[in-house]
């Protein structure tokens, strides 16, 4: 056995404890049965499109404004994305396109 | 299996192919990424049943090749997953009639997951618990599916994997998409950018979720208290 094998097995641990408190928290807190309070009723209609939005800058949060090549494969991937989704509403394709259109630019185009 | 199952599989498994995409493409990245880190089958297979978070499980490379401090790794977790906490508040009206399997509906309550069900209107005549047990069973299937295969190929892979890992985003862009169609979310889609923009100019990459989350929370808090006003005025 690795020296570093409990120690690893340790980290797994904490991530799985982690991820379990994050997700259980908010359905021990409000139990099923008991009326939600009208606020959280109200979050529940907002969040999931804030939370989207909020996602979406997470995942290009490594974007480099400033300097070259200034966003521009994750921008025109993103506009592919959106004008495609727009145009056909096929998940499967604008998601696809979209992953292969920026492959293409960050491994072409804006090496 | 029974025609019941069957029509249950039948309504979730198409309303999870854009999932089952991402998940493939994804897990298979990041079980190329532990392979080549010297993590096995083993390890992958197991990262991907019980930690099941895609994120927390690419940071967990990195946290397991340098060795972090467990306590740090909790951290970590918790911090990097605290988005869940909203899901699970977005789930509570939806998911407080279910009487079965909701463990596990709620273990597996990952970002694409939750964005399949949360808009989810399962008809009348088909058991709409059985039907989230599927969506959820089958989205799990295909990130360890993926994993796995991800840990098998990885030696095999010839072709420049650089950007594959856009897959995510596409994805939840194109969910973005999917929900700026509804006329009444265009307000807290805009909040949402927004807020978590501007907290990442302030705050930097490394700590900016928590700050975009309680703005997130105080506007969407004031807009219910004024709303409240109005009501009674």
């Amino acid at each position: 056995m690795r020296p570093e094998f409990m120690r690893e097995l340790l980290i797994v641990a904490a991530m799985i404890a982690g991820t379990l408190v994050t997700r259980f928290l908010p359905f021990l807190i409000f139990p099923a049965g008991k009326a939600t309070p009208r606020f959280v009723d109200f979050l529940g209609k907002t969040l999931p499109f804030a939370t989207m939005g909020l996602l979406v800058v997470y995942c290009l949060k490594g974007v480099q404004l400033l300097a070259a090549p200034h966003g521009a494969p994750e921008f025109l991937a993103v506009l592919v994305i959106v004008l495609l989704h727009r145009w056909k509403s096929n998940s499967l394709l604008s998601i696809g396109a979209g992953t292969v259109v920026y492959m293409f630019l960050v491994q072409t185009v804006f090496q | 299996m029974g025609e019941r199952i069957r029509d249950e599989i039948r309504y979730a498994f198409p309303r999870t192919v854009p999932v089952m995409v991402g998940y493939l493409f994804l897990g298979m990245a990041y079980g190329i990424l532990m392979h080549v880190n010297g993590f096995g089958f083993w390890w992958i297979f197991a990262i991907s049943t019980l930690v099941y978070a895609g994120s927390l499980q690419y940071l967990g490379v990195t946290m397991l090749t340098s060795l972090v401090h467990p306590i740090t790794a909790l951290f970590m977790s918790l911090v990097l997953n605290a988005r869940h906490l909203f899901y699970g508040i977005s789930m509570l009206g939806k998911y407080s009639t279910v009487k079965e399997r909701k463990p596990y509906l709620i273990f597996g309550l990952t970002d694409e997951t939750f964005s399949v069900v949360c808009h989810e209107q399962v008809p009348k005549n088909l058991n709409a618990d059985h039907v989230y047990f599927w969506i959820t069973l089958l989205d799990q299937i295909y990130w360890v599916t993926g994993s796995v295969l991800g840990a098998i190929a990885g030696s095999f892979i010839t072709f420049d994997t650089t950007g594959l890992d856009f897959a995510l985003t596409a994805l939840f862009v194109v969910i973005f998409v999917d929900q700026w169609k509804q006329k009444d979310g265009h307000g807290p889609a805009v909040l949402g950018v927004a807020a978590t923009v501007g907290c990442l100019w302030i705050f930097g990459q490394s700590a900016f979720i928590i700050p975009s989350m309680v703005l997130i929370f105080a506007v969407l808090g004031f807009q219910y208290k004024r709303n409240g006003k109005e009501e009674r005025t």
